[in-house]
């Protein structure tokens, strides 16, 4: 018995160290990638000095910010203006942990004795409200960073991020209560099991799709909401004092921030590792290689169709940002406070009626 | 009063409904940036790739010969006076007997330098020079210097190499813009 539990230990560390591990290459190769969007969205090229095509650039970008000089300022709080990035960092790796990244992993513990091991390096039964609370934390890194800086700009980046973040998890929250109530479940994986196949909640929640994706930008900081950092009106920001790898740890977290919530987005409304045909893809794989084999080759799948999912959301992200130019303050609380909430709140509405009136009847015509 | 044909009535009529939701709008932008996305990229890549400037662009300086290949300055100092920067310095000298075959004029410059510094590659020694003996390259750069005695160039780094003589299409900006308009795609030549 040792060994097996043993085995299903080692087999969740993996996990575990993967998801973290790719979490952090995604980020890495994110900064890549916004400049490569970037530079082809003016008719650029982008980075293309530093190896192949600059693959090798965030490796360059990386040694130069920890060859920095690490600067901290005279009058600030010391304590606080190095836990800032660490805060931020924190928090950010932290929501990777309950995404259902895939399926699961089968393997024979004993003749005859089958395990299942879940790809998510942990699967609570209250997964969205840790996302939540784990993100509403993410806003102390900021806050502290902004404020340990004892600058002007630092503190004005620092306070607007706090208050666009607390603005935009109300009416992100009302988005998420319509699935909750379609699927009775806060587990993420519950929801995306109930996505099988094609059956996405986009289709059933496309407004609530608009305002879960706007307040993901507002969250994570980034243009068009990209307020407290910006350049033009306060040079950089919560992070204008920092400099080296506190700085890189501030960007860094906004990298990992941009994928998980692109990983939330692909997981709540467009079917995590769900899509069509897959169980048909399945019964074949099983087939041809056997049940385990088969098993683990499907979900393997899965996670590369999960993954392909969170890198267009990544390179929406993107897309926007060289778009879309930057809201007022008072444009972002207008649209925070008297377009998104009334719409989150009517939405929820519409979906409760649905569940109550539209559901039976269309239950009873498939009849 | 109307200036300009360009002026527009400014309108201040209320949005409409597709207007104020703004999604239609930022569709419309995203479909203009991805468009640009997979458009051909401007970029040169410089220093694999270069571009041609044009028969007249003003680049390194070069002394010329004429076609015996005796230098064509005579020390007039013209360039030095009409150089903005002053970056032109020489040295004038008599020709002795015997050197007919070197220098063309009975004077001419031993020594002649220009600060590369100070030079803003304006041209305007091209176009005060009587005898059509300095010019500034059209294909070269001044190539980037570190060190200090780099920096002001004598007459081994200006004459014209008889081994490899500097050709252009036009040689002033009238027949560049004569060739241009009229389409002729002219022989590289030496000299006017």
């Amino acid at each position: 018995m040792t060994f097996t539990i043993d085995v299903a230990f080692i087999i969740k560390s993996i996990i575990i160290l993967v998801i973290f591990g790719i979490t952090l290459l995604v980020a890495m190769y994110s900064t890549y990638g916004e400049r490569k969007v970037a530079a082809f969205m003016q008719d650029r090229i982008g980075p293309n000095r530093a190896g192949p095509f600059g693959l090798l650039q965030p490796l360059a970008d990386a040694v130069k910010m920890f060859f920095k000089e690490d600067f901290i300022p005279a009058q600030s709080s010391k304590w606080l203006f190095i836990l800032g990035p660490c805060l931020s960092m924190l928090t950010a790796l932290m929501t990777s942990a309950v995404i259902p990244f895939g399926d699961s992993i089968k393997y024979e513990a004993a003749p005859g004795k089958i395990w299942d091991v879940p790809v998510q390096a942990i699967d609570v039964n209250i997964g969205i409200l840790y996302v939540f609370g784990v993100v509403s934390l993410g806003v102390y890194g900021i806050m502290v960073g902004g404020w340990a800086s004892n600058n002007k700009f630092s503190l004005l980046g620092a306070i607007r991020a706090a208050s666009q973040n607390i603005s935009y998890e109300i009416s992100m929250g009302l988005a998420i209560i319509a699935i909750l109530m379609m699927t009775g479940s806060l587990s993420i994986r519950h929801i995306v099991e109930q996505q099988h196949g094609g059956n996405w909640n986009i289709f059933y929640q496309p407004l609530g799709f608009i305002i879960f994706i706007t307040c993901a930008f507002a969250e994570c900081n980034r243009t068009p909401f990209d307020l407290p950092e910006c350049e033009t009106e306060l040079i950089g920001g919560y992070h204008t004092e920092y400099s080296s790898m506190k700085l890189g740890f501030y960007l860094f977290a906004e990298y990992i921030n941009m994928f998980v919530s692109s990983a939330m987005i692909s997981s709540l409304y467009f079917g995590g590792y769900n899509y069509p045909g897959m169980d048909w893809v399945q019964a074949q794989l099983i087939g041809s290689l056997g049940e385990i084999a088969g098993h683990n080759v499907a979900t393997l799948i899965g996670f590369l169709v999960f993954f392909g999912k969170s890198l267009f959301f990544v390179f929406f992200y993107m897309w926007v940002r060289w778009t879309l130019p930057r809201f007022r303050y008072d444009q972002l609380m207008n649209l925070g406070w008297k377009g998104l909430i009334p719409l989150a709140i009517v939405n929820i509405i519409l979906t409760g009626g649905a569940i109550l009136f539209l559901k039976p009847l269309v239950m009873s015509f498939l009849k | 009063m109307q200036l300009t044909n360009r002026s527009k009535q400014v309108s201040n009529k209320q949005m409409t409904f597709a207007e104020r939701i703004y999604l239609p709008a930022i569709a419309t932008g995203l479909g203009i940036t991805i468009k640009h996305f997979f458009q051909k990229k401007v970029t040169i890549q410089y220093p694999e790739v270069k571009k041609n400037l044009g028969p007249v662009f003003r680049g390194r300086h070069v002394l010329k010969r004429d076609d015996q290949g005796r230098e064509r300055c005579t020390a007039c100092g013209l360039c030095a006076v009409a150089c903005p920067a002053e970056a032109i310095s020489m040295v004038a000298a008599e020709r002795q007997k015997g050197e007919e075959n070197l220098y063309r004029e009975e004077k001419y410059a031993a020594v002649y330098e220009i600060n590369m510094l100070r030079c803003i590659f304006c041209g305007l020694c091209e176009e005060a020079c009587p005898k059509q003996a300095i010019y500034l390259r059209h294909d070269e750069f001044v190539p980037v210097f570190t060190e200090r005695d780099q920096v002001v160039w004598g007459k081994d780094l200006l004459a014209e190499n008889m081994n490899n003589r500097y050709l252009r299409k036009a040689w002033t900006k009238e027949e560049a813009r004569e060739q241009d308009i009229k389409g002729i795609d002219a022989k590289p030549r030496t000299q006017l």
